[in-house]
């Protein structure tokens, strides 16, 4: 056969390609470093001069120019709280549902709807709560709780005050809407990387759907399902608008009811950072923002190692 | 080991030697994958590589133009000499080399692409032709392997719309469309049809004129329908090499026979 | 009551509970959905598309609110997207198990989650403040850092299903790694990348929070990326909180529009690429 001349590609457009692609995939590293850097040195003056005692001081006083974040750190963590046991044992429903209950025509759109609500942007959460939500909720809602749980002992303290709407318990059930769809959806993807075989033994034995779903697919996806929670708890902490709306906005707390406004880490700083005065003002709300991303940087490390736990054991079990 | 050949028998000129394996061991990390492979593969002829399943005979094939280099765990040592030169040299430009050694595998693998960009791809890696030159490229590519009729009306659809056998022979046609000087067939037929395996069957004894062919086979048959040459290998060794008539008629070695008669593997 | 009754009925009451829940999920959706559309339909005329943002208490329209989001949106799209294919494509096919590619992955993992109004604390410190003035080019970066982790995630997990064998057939045939990617794996991976970047751009539509310290907002229409630039959500976030019915009616319009236009995005995307790959 006749032998042709050949040119073969040069190895530098390899050479190339690989080094831009990994610069760019540095910069994803970059980005990370960058943002605490610069977190850390606009905080750095607010730092210096209230040190730790900045995380447990009540005391929020722009003119005063005395900062604390206790409050916003204390809005922060109950409004998560609020929303996760709101938002676990539902999104734990809609799982199974979608697994183990719908019939197959209906799992895609039904999963879709779902998935929308995580699509819907906050900002519009946040008006449609405290325009529609928040009234209605004050009217009708918050009267009832505090009729039946409000009288129960000690449980009672955190129903009870004024029914105006908007404050800790509004944003937080605000807050569990949001975060459902990110739970449902980690949930029902490990329900089903679930082995069939595992399932079809407990069913061969004779237990109920219920039964198989708490006894061997909950156990089985373990990792997973906290992992899930744990990524729902991230999305909370670091959510902005809808909170900010909804919660009152107010950095006094006079009592432990969740019916009380009050503030959260994010929605001090929406509220206050573009007309805060350069200085210490800001300073404070940048170091705010420096202790939510190192708090929500834990946390989403552990969802992340957690699911990565259950990727590797589901590998070496197939 | 020694490996005679018994061309007397028959009134054949002596092949040339296209390909020469010399003290080859191969390594998949820790494990020692083929254990000293020494063989000849001859000038337009087709070498089938036979044996049960992981005895080695892809992991030989796919060291032949160097695919292996893509893993960086894997490794080879010792010589594979084409036409006098060794290909495991870290100087040689696997690229040129694999336009010199086509390959096509066990499932159809046309690139999302059209029917005609498809056997362009790799002349255009090697060559700069123009579109005239290009076309009638495609057109001997495909005429040769026996695809023209089919796609002639729709080289403009994508490879991926043909049906299993015809993507194989797609793909045989992009792999000759290079011109290379030997050609790899990795189990090309067991994802396909009994029809569509005659017609690679068919296929693959005409192209031997223009090519030296290397096939891969778990089907015995096959390779005493095809084969000049026949390996037989087993934990990752040859056991047996030589044309493929004395292979499967008498072969020289206990296990061999057992594999070829059904009561091994 | 014997066992086995009661194990029917406790599997009964799960199964209603579970089915609860996924009406509980619905019924918000479909009230919100619902809200939005009563509220914000009544709102629109003509004149959002042709006026500006009004000062309180008189009537205007959006045109610089969408102009600026959709500028915005736009260039960020295009800033981001390449970077973030390109480092899609260093994770899926250079550092599958490099430690480069291992940290990477985790940390874009945290950056897809992490809260966005701290990438606009980032912007806002590092662009902003040493420029002196809230700019539309500020907003740009920060909604192009947001695009970043999406489209890495979404390259990369679509890279990954693209069989090896396409990839050997191509080195089969001599072809470089580069053109390898360029031409064959990419090109195999197009509906799902252009869904992923479709994802992105839903997310980043609606993001308020990092605009708030970097675009800010402009009654005005500003074609100067160097200014304060007006945008939807930040126009949603003051009129709404706003005691003033026109504002508010106006808001609720922009409302729509922004939920309208994220959910098409998101339900185009997904009929675009049937396999989930960005959770």
């Amino acid at each position: 056969m006749d032998k042709k001349q050949r040119h073969s590609p040069s190895p530098w457009g390899d050479f190339w390609f690989a080094q831009i692609t990994r610069s760019f995939a540095i910069f994803a590293f970059a980005c990370l470093a960058g943002i605490i850097v610069s977190l850390v040195i606009g905080a750095w003056p607010s730092i210096e001069k209230f040190g730790l005692p900045f995380l447990w001081t009540a005391d929020w006083n722009p003119p005063g120019a005395k900062f604390g974040a206790l409050i916003p750190i204390y809005g922060t963590l109950v409004t998560s709280i609020i929303a996760l046991v709101i938002a676990v044992p539902i999104s734990f429903g809609i799982a199974v549902f979608l697994t183990e209950l719908s019939p197959l025509w209906l799992r895609r759109p039904l999963g879709t709807a779902i998935e929308l609500l995580a699509a819907i942007p906050s900002i519009v959460y946040g008006m449609w709560g405290l325009l529609v939500f928040a009234p209605l909720f004050g009217k009708y809602i918050q009267p009832l709780l505090a009729k039946t749980l409000g009288q129960v002992p000690l449980l009672g303290k955190l129903f009870s005050g004024p029914t105006i709407g908007v404050g800790l318990l509004s944003a937080g059930i605000i807050l569990a809407i949001m975060i459902i769809p990110f739970i449902a959806s980690v949930m029902r993807d490990v329900f089903e990387i679930t082995p069939p075989m595992l399932k079809e033994s407990a069913y061969g034995v004779g237990a109920t759907t219920w039964e198989v779903v708490w006894s061997v697919v909950l156990p089985y996806t373990k990792a997973g399902v906290i992992g899930g929670i744990i990524l729902g708890l991230g999305r909370a902490l670091g959510e902005t608008m809808a909170v900010t709306f909804v919660i009152g906005n107010t950095n006094f707390l006079s009592s432990s009811s969740l019916f009380m406004p009050g503030n959260s880490i994010t929605s001090a700083l929406a509220n206050e950072f573009a007309e805060a005065e350069p200085g210490l003002h800001t300073a404070s709300l940048i170091e705010l923002g420096l202790i939510l991303f190192v708090l929500t940087l834990i946390v989403l490390s552990c969802s992340k190692l957690l699911l990565m736990r259950l990727s590797k054991n589901e590998g070496s079990k197939t | 080991m020694n490996i005679e050949i018994d061309i007397n028998k028959k009134k054949k000129p002596t092949p040339t030697v296209q390909l020469k394996i010399c003290q080859f061991h191969f390594y998949y990390g820790a494990f020692h994958a083929l254990k000293n492979i020494n063989m000849d593969i001859y000038k337009n002829h087709v070498t089938a590589f036979i044996g049960p399943s992981g005895c080695g005979k892809s992991t030989l094939l796919r060291t032949l133009n160097r695919m292996y280099s893509l893993y960086p765990e894997q490794r080879a040592e010792g010589q594979l000499l084409l036409e006098g030169k060794n290909i495991l040299e870290a100087s040689v430009d696997v690229n040129e080399l694999r336009s010199r050694v086509g390959m096509v595998f066990q499932k159809p693998t046309p690139f999302p692409m059209s029917i005609y960009d498809n056997i362009a791809f790799g002349v255009r890696l090697h060559e700069r032709l123009s579109r005239g030159l290009m076309d009638e490229r495609v057109e001997w590519a495909l005429q040769r392997a026996a695809l023209w009729d089919e796609v002639k009306d729709k080289l403009n659809q994508s490879g991926m719309s043909l049906s299993g056998g015809q993507q194989q022979r797609l793909c045989i046609a992009r792999g000759i469309a290079v011109k290379p000087d030997i050609l790899l067939l990795d189990e090309p037929t067991s994802a396909l049809d009994p029809i569509s395996t005659l017609r690679i069957e068919e296929l693959i004894s005409d192209l031997k004129k223009d090519f030296t062919i290397v096939i891969v086979t778990h089907n015995m048959q096959q390779a005493a329908r095809i084969s000049d040459f026949t390996a037989y290998m087993y934990l990752g060794e040859v056991v047996e090499f030589g044309e493929t008539d004395s292979i499967f008629v008498q072969p020289k070695k206990k296990e061999t026979e057992d594999y070829i008669t059904g009561r091994f593997g | 009551m014997d066992l086995h009754k009661k194990r029917k009925l406790v599997n009964r009451i799960a199964l209603m509970l579970s089915l609860g829940a996924m009406a509980f999920g619905l019924f918000w959706l479909i009230w919100i959905l619902a809200t939005i559309v009563k509220l914000g339909v009544s709102g629109i005329h003509l004149s959002v598309f042709t006026q500006m943002t009004p000062p309180p208490g008189s009537a205007g329209g959006l045109a610089n609110a969408i102009w600026g989001s959709v500028t915005m949106v736009g260039l960020a799209t295009l800033l981001g997207t390449p970077i973030g294919i390109l480092a899609g494509v260093y994770l899926a096919e250079y550092g599958q198990n490099t430690v480069l590619g291992h940290m990477t992955r985790f940390i874009n993992d945290i950056l897809l989650s992490a809260p966005s109004i701290v990438v606009g604390l980032f912007v806002y410190t590092a662009v902003v403040l040493p420029i002196g003035h809230f700019s539309g080019f500020a907003g740009i970066l920060a909604l192009a850092i947001l695009v970043v982790p999406v489209v890495i995630r979404t390259t990369e997990n679509i890279l990954r299903l693209v069989p090896n064998s396409l990839r050997e057939a191509a080195s089969a045939l001599g072809a470089p790694k580069w053109v390898m990617i360029t031409q064959v794996t990419i090109r195999a991976s197009q509906a799902g990348i252009l869904t992923g970047i479709l994802l992105a751009v839903a997310r980043i539509t609606g993001e308020t929070a990092p605009l708030l310290f970097t675009a800010l907002s402009n009654q005005f229409w500003s074609t100067n990326l160097n200014q304060p630039m007006a945008n939807l959500p930040v126009t949603i976030y003051r009129f709404a909180m706003s005691p003033f019915s026109d504002w508010q009616e106006l808001a609720w319009a922009a409302v729509l529009l922004i939920t309208v236009g994220v959910l098409a995005l998101n339900i185009v995307a997904r009929s675009l690429f049937k396999q989930k790959i960005v959770s």
